[in-house]
């Protein structure tokens, strides 16, 4: 890892004035995705500034009918929060499925949307509810925000502050875990309300997507039979040493039908 | 360039000038010649560097020292002595579940915040509570067992 200056503002402008100042500035979160990063010198920023004292960004709440995460908030706290389980209890059971226990103590909500791994598991939720994501200028949707792998709609120097998930009637996520990191290798994010089906999928491609088949399918008949006839097509999947790209394709409709089998 | 951190390593007041690109595992074993807590990746995948930070479990290889600015830390060295073991220490012991030992001190630090968090543990709940840690000679089954065991010795 290569030397840095650090910084720990306590506000959101001086977050904000200190990106600016910096010659290639870059916020910290847990640091579970930026110092691995840093470590193999695929990051060497010159400022590293630390959210973590920022006033605002931790903590969770229900608001007219909506639940919303505070950037900073850990995994864990997601996994273990009551608000979170009466809410969208789908979230507890994503969060709870991040990585490990050590990962999850440290790891935010913020700092997983904002890194946008295309195996990382908050996209789906964020996806499949509609979710809208809150910044220092404006609120994004996330039909907008994940636009390629590692990349959204984030401005170099803008700071997510929340996360507002709708509060929907049912939900559930179902991943097939790499053994070894607990990413997802498909993960596949049902949510459900007013009789609109959405479903999104994480690990399967470049980034993650809305599955359109899947969600006329389970509109018109909610029930695992409905995906018997779905076939994804593979080209578009990612294939690496864990799964070749027809597995995956296969896996998201396995995982949709256990997502499904959870709801009903 | 450096930076001045003031925190709490098993129990004493600790202040460290080190670079700003130190993690905590340098600090707790370079610096304080604490050598209990082990590197085994130093890519936050093998828990070998688990300590407690504010009571919780975190891999020390991937916590900046400016991050651990203020904190509690609590390391292998803080939680028993040779003559007054841990009751966690005191069951790996008892239930041979060590043997190079490399493991073992992350192992117990994951273990003993699992216990202080989880109310029911079955075998299943401690399995997936030391996903974090990898053992590559005990296969685990001791392990677990002395965790299991551990726990009902801490919560007596
Ligand atoms: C061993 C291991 C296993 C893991 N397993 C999983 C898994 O199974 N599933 C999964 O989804 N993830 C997994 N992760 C990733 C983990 O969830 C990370 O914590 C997460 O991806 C990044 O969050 P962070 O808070 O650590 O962010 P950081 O590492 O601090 O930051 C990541 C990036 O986001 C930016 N950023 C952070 N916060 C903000 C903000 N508020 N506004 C704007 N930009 C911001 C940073 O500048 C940086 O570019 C794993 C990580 C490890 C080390
Ligand atoms: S040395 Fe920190 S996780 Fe392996
Ligand atoms: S006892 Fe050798 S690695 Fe666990």
């Amino acid at each position: 890892m290569y030397d840095f200056n650090y910084h720990k503002p306590q506000t959101v402008k001086d977050a904000l004035s200190l990106f600016k100042e910096a010659d290639d500035g870059i916020y910290l979160a847990g640091g579970h995705t930026l110092i691995p990063a840093m470590k193999v010198r695929l990051r060497a920023p010159t400022d590293v500034i630390d959210l973590s004292g920022v006033d605002g960004l931790i903590g969770i709440r229900e608001e007219s009918g909506a639940l919303v995460i505070g950037a900073l908030t850990t995994h864990d706290t997601v996994a273990t929060s009551e608000v979170v389980a009466r809410a969208i209890p789908a979230l507890n059971s994503l969060a709870a499925s991040i990585g490990d226990a050590q990962v999850r103590n440290r790891g935010t909500i913020g700092g997983s949307v904002a890194n946008n791994d295309p195996a990382a598991d908050y996209p789906a939720g964020v996806l499949a509810l509609g979710a809208t994501i809150k910044t220092d200028r404006r609120e994004i949707s996330a039909s907008e925000f994940f636009t390629a792998m590692f990349e959204t709609a984030l401005e170099e120097d803008e700071l997510i502050q929340s996360i507002s998930f709708p509060i929907v009637e049912s939900a559930a996520y179902i991943k097939f875990p790499n053994p070894a990191s607990r990413y997802a290798t498909v993960g596949v994010f049902i949510s459900r309300h007013g009789g609109q089906v959405s479903v999104a999928i994480t690990g399967a491609a470049a980034t993650v997507f809305r599955c359109p088949e899947m969600e006329q399918a389970l509109s018109d008949n909610f029930a695992e039979v409905a995906l018997d006839s779905i076939q994804l097509n593979a080209d578009d999947m990612n294939s690496d040493m864990h799964a070749s790209a027809e597995y995956r394709a296969h896996l998201c409709v396995v995982m949709a039908k256990r997502a499904v089998a959870s709801m009903s | 360039m450096s930076i001045t951190v003031n925190l709490i390593v098993n129990g004493k007041a600790v202040t460290q000038t080190c670079p700003e690109n130190t993690t905590l595992v340098e600090l707790i074993r370079e610096k304080l010649q604490l050598s209990g807590t082990h590197v085994g990746c130093d890519t936050s995948q093998c828990g070998a560097c688990t300590v407690h930070m504010n009571g919780r479990a975190v891999k020390a290889c991937t916590v900046l020292v400016a991050q651990a600015e203020g904190s509690d830390v609590t390391t292998i060295e803080g939680i028993g002595t040779a003559d007054d073991l841990h009751p966690m220490q005191s069951a790996f012991k008892e239930c041979h579940g060590l043997q190079c030992g490399f493991c073992t001190p992350g192992m117990i630090m994951a273990a003993i915040d699992l216990v202080n968090r989880e109310n029911e543990l079955d075998e299943q709940t401690i399995r997936e509570g030391l996903e974090g840690n990898f053992c590559r000679c005990t296969g685990y089954h001791n392990i677990v067992e002395a965790v299991g065991n551990a726990a009902a010795r801490m919560k007596e």
